[in-house]
């Protein structure tokens, strides 16, 4: 039988034959080359690695792949025969299944309807009783009958994988899949790709996360501005020579975020958090109690845990966004901040990034010199008397543009033309140039390359060095253990005591995002 | 049961009847992630055709159904403007509506002054002779039980046809909906015509029920209420009927009271209808988990496919 007649979705894929055979796909944007003649090569039953920075172009070839950017040129074979796909109802058909990094999930829907919806069929009991058995068969528990709004990040993905399993896939695409999830999720996620991958499905799996592609994948393809510049069998590799052919000569290096933890001892505290309680503020709010915190001058203080166990509402207490009546419970230094709103905080030393950088760090539609002036004007001086300067604040935009190497057309580009990852570090700049005092951020590297978090870690560390204190609160955990002095944890709204992180080991800050207050035998402060 | 009372209740009917059309139409519209602003001048567009018709053809039936065509056929300009060509759903609105107003008082003017017969009242035998509750219950027009059946189907097609998942998810997010292959500009298409349609049958209503005239501006404002309504009855159909009733009932009860000549002012008593049926679906619908399950989170945004 040539492969010619085969015709696709019929024929089962034996393992010698590849499953789907990209070649030359490429892809310009007005003054991008996207994708460039990239040929890709998936076989039924591996777990195949997509490696590239942001801007690499992994989001475009997976798309074109899905149906939902068609390629300027090059050819698609499925299964042997000569496919177009061009559209995400053709890919499905064929057997090609895809969980989005940013979900494309209906807050406001069901998960049942949000399943049907996915799948194209009725919201039926029928649908359900299939949810509950690929659920429980692949444990990746749900309850179908709840909103999404309600859900945490993790609930969120698992939606996603439930509904590409009950398409059978032949080809699993997932992006970026474990950089919301706990350790012990992640652990699930992965014998769960494993098993799927022994069934014979095909996984295409893209991530930055070098030590997660060593351990799953069995193939990686490495793309750089849109090319392929390597294949490589990851288990062969370290995670910096893959690292190194990931991003060519502007690999960071390593040791210099490894800089030693100052100690804190005989370091004043710069901001104090005391037997803190907040009631939920709406019925989808976590409340928050008992939240004791003393951030120290010079260190890095890490908050792990799974989204929507409080840290938007921390967030917003610390900042100020959310205002305490009475007074003793947040100071800083010896001035209590509990009834302060955000710009008072922020001209006492205390500044914030949020989770959010579209819309909550940044306008989308303000030039970047206008998103430096809304957060910097005090600190930096550029207002006077009610009057900008438009002068001043176009100079500070472009000092974090080429400090933080934000790659843009200058102060005048609008925040929302950025990147993910170079509105992050714009954002990041913006607030350690101010040089505060005290600097809260929240998730700073979510859906950043590494390049770009390898540079906001160490813009964070060299804050921390000049004497401010430094709160990270993130998903990553990873990021947490690389970058913090101290690490606790926060779950369903109470926070854990804190251990110096050098002392902790995964496993033990799971528990700790699982819900346990404190680690028997170790040395830990509030 | 006084003569008198089934009477103003009666009329409290047809007063609430056209907002039940419009307000319904402009659900769907705004569940699908739409807001047209509009809809007051596709009421008075409405009006001035199915009077124009039915004058034309002494048939009232035809005059519903040419107000029905004439408001989806304004619909389509709104449709393609902000959908295909991607306008400001707020400016195109606000200019449909002057434009309607425009229209119709051109239309409508060599029509000023005429009277038509108007929509026939139901007569069933037996049921509508029966005291009291035959008047109430079997003695309306068609299409007073038509906004009731159409309450109905809206509600269970939003609830628990496909199409009107697909439709509710449009609304929620368009970009998720176009990711997973749905025609988002197609099923606006659909809301937009349904929503003109309904909009011209509210101005049917008018010219051909409530008052069977036509006169300048004639929706007084109505399709503003229809508008206020969807949103305060947090894009449910059985709040907007409920809305719809309580402020029918209450602009025909503030008559009344006027009528007795008591001694508080007529502004207060005119106003009395806005505040009330804004207060009690206020306070009906200040649940936080409600209204995120029901509002369309995607209203008024641009969608451009390729983003």
């Amino acid at each position: 039988m040539t492969a010619e007649a085969i015709h696709p979705g019929i024929a089962p894929g034996s393992l010698d034959q590849p499953l789907a055979e990209l070649a030359g796909i490429s892809k310009a944007y007005p003054g991008v080359l996207a994708n460039d003649a990239i040929d890709l090569v998936v076989e039924p039953g591996r777990i195949h690695a997509l490696l590239g920075e942001n801007g690499a172009g992994k989001s475009t070839l997976v798309k074109i792949l899905y149906g939902l950017l068609s390629a300027d040129s090059g050819t698609l074979r499925w299964q042997g025969a000569d496919v177009t796909i061009d559209s995400p109802n053709t890919a499905r058909r064929l057997g090609i299944a895809m969980v989005f990094q940013h979900f494309s999930l209906f807050d406001s829907l069901t998960v049942l309807e949000n399943i049907a919806l996915g799948m194209g069929v009725d919201a039926d009991t029928d649908l359900a009783t299939r949810i509950e058995d690929v659920s429980t068969r692949y444990g990746l528990p749900l309850d179908a009958s709840r909103s999404v709004f309600e859900l945490s990040v993790g609930e969120r993905q698992r939606i996603e994988i439930v509904r590409c399993l009950l398409q059978d896939p032949k080809l699993l695409v997932m992006d970026e899949p474990t950089s919301v999830l706990t350790p012990a999720e992640v652990e699930q996620l992965f014998v769960t790709l494993r098993r799927l991958a022994s069934e014979g499905v095909a996984i295409l799996y893209i991530s930055h996360k070098l030590e997660e592609i060593r351990v799953l994948c069995d193939t990686a393809t490495i793309l750089r501005s849109g090319r392929v510049v390597a294949t490589a069998s990851p288990a062969d590799e370290s995670a910096a020579s893959l690292a190194t052919l990931m991003m060519g000569e502007n690999a960071p290096n390593g040791s210099s975020l490894a800089v030693s933890a100052p100690s804190s001892q005989g370091r004043s505290s710069l901001l104090r958090v005391n037997d803190l309680e907040v009631p939920a503020s709406s019925s989808d709010a976590q409340s928050l109690s008992g939240i004791t915190l003393s951030l120290v001058a010079g260190t890095i203080t890490g908050i792990a845990g799974v989204a929507g166990n409080g840290q938007d509402e921390l967030l917003a207490v610390l900042t100020g966004e959310l205002t305490l009546s009475g007074l003793g419970k947040i100071r800083m230094g010896d001035t209590d901040v509990g009834e302060l709103g955000v710009a008072q905080r922020r001209r006492l030393g205390l500044s914030a990034v949020p989770e959010e950088r579209l819309g909550h760090g940044a306008v989308p539609n303000m030039s970047l010199s206008e998103n430096a002036a809304l957060t910097g004007f005090t600190r930096r001086g550029l207002a006077r008397g009610g009057w900008l300067r438009t002068g001043a604040a176009r100079h500070f935009a472009q000092e974090i543009i080429d400090r933080f190497d934000v790659r843009c057309d200058g102060p005048q580009s609008l925040a929302g033309s950025l990147s993910g990852g170079n509105l992050q570090k714009f954002v990041v700049g913006r607030e350690v140039l101010q040089a505060p005092s005290v600097l809260v951020v929240s998730q700073p590297t979510w859906g950043v390359d590494a390049g770009a978090a390898a540079a906001i870690h160490a813009a964070l560390r060299e804050l921390a060095n000049t004497g401010s204190a430094v709160l990270v609160i993130s998903q990553d955990l990873d990021e947490l253990m690389q970058l913090t002095d101290w690490l606790g944890a926060l779950c369903a709204g109470r926070l854990s005591r804190f251990y110096p992180t050098a002392s902790l080991d995964v496993q033990q800050v799971g528990l700790l995002m699982g819900g346990a207050n404190a680690l028997e035998g170790m040395e830990s402060r509030a | 049961m006084s003569d008198a009372l089934i009477l103003s209740i009666l009329t409290i009917v047809t007063a609430s009847t056209p907002l039940v059309f419009a307000g319904i139409g402009e659900l769907v519209v705004e569940r699908s992630g739409v807001l047209n602003l509009g809809v007051e001048g596709m009421i008075l567009v409405g009006a001035v055709s199915g009077f124009a018709l039915a004058n034309l053809s002494g048939s009232a039936t035809i005059g519903v159904v040419g107000a029905c065509v004439a408001g989806a056929v304004l619909a389509s300009l709104f449709a393609f403007l902000t959908l295909n060509l991607k306008s400001s759903q707020v400016a195109t609105g606000l200019a449909l509506t002057i434009f309607g107003a425009g229209v119709s008082a051109l239309m409508g003017q060599s029509y000023v002054g005429i009277a038509v017969g108007g929509l026939p009242k139901m007569n069933m035998p037996g049921l509508t002779d029966l005291p009291v509750i035959g008047p109430l219950l079997f003695g309306h027009d068609a299409l007073v039980y038509l906004s009731f059946a159409l309450v109905a189907s809206v509600t269970w097609f939003l609830r628990r046809s496909r199409a009107g998942l697909v439709l509710r998810a449009v609304g929620d997010s368009h970009d998720s909906a176009h990711a997973l292959g749905y025609r988002v500009i197609r099923v606006r298409w659909g809301a937009i015509l349904f929503g003109g349609a309904c909009s011209g049958l509210a101005g049917a209503y008018l010219s051909l029920a409530y008052t069977p005239m036509w006169a300048e501006n004639m929706s007084a404002g109505r399709g503003w209420i229809a508008l206020a309504l969807v949103v305060f009855a947090v894009w449910q159909p059985g709040r907007l009927l409920l809305g719809a009733y309580i402020f029918g009932g209450i602009s025909i009860l503030q008559l009344h009271i006027q009528a007795l000549g008591l001694s508080v002012p007529s502004q207060l008593m005119s106003m009395l209808p806005y505040v009330v049926t804004i207060i009690v679906l206020v306070v009906i619908s200040r649940d936080s988990a409600r209204i995120r399950r029901n509002a369309p989170a995607s209203i008024g945004k641009p969608f451009h496919p390729t983003a």
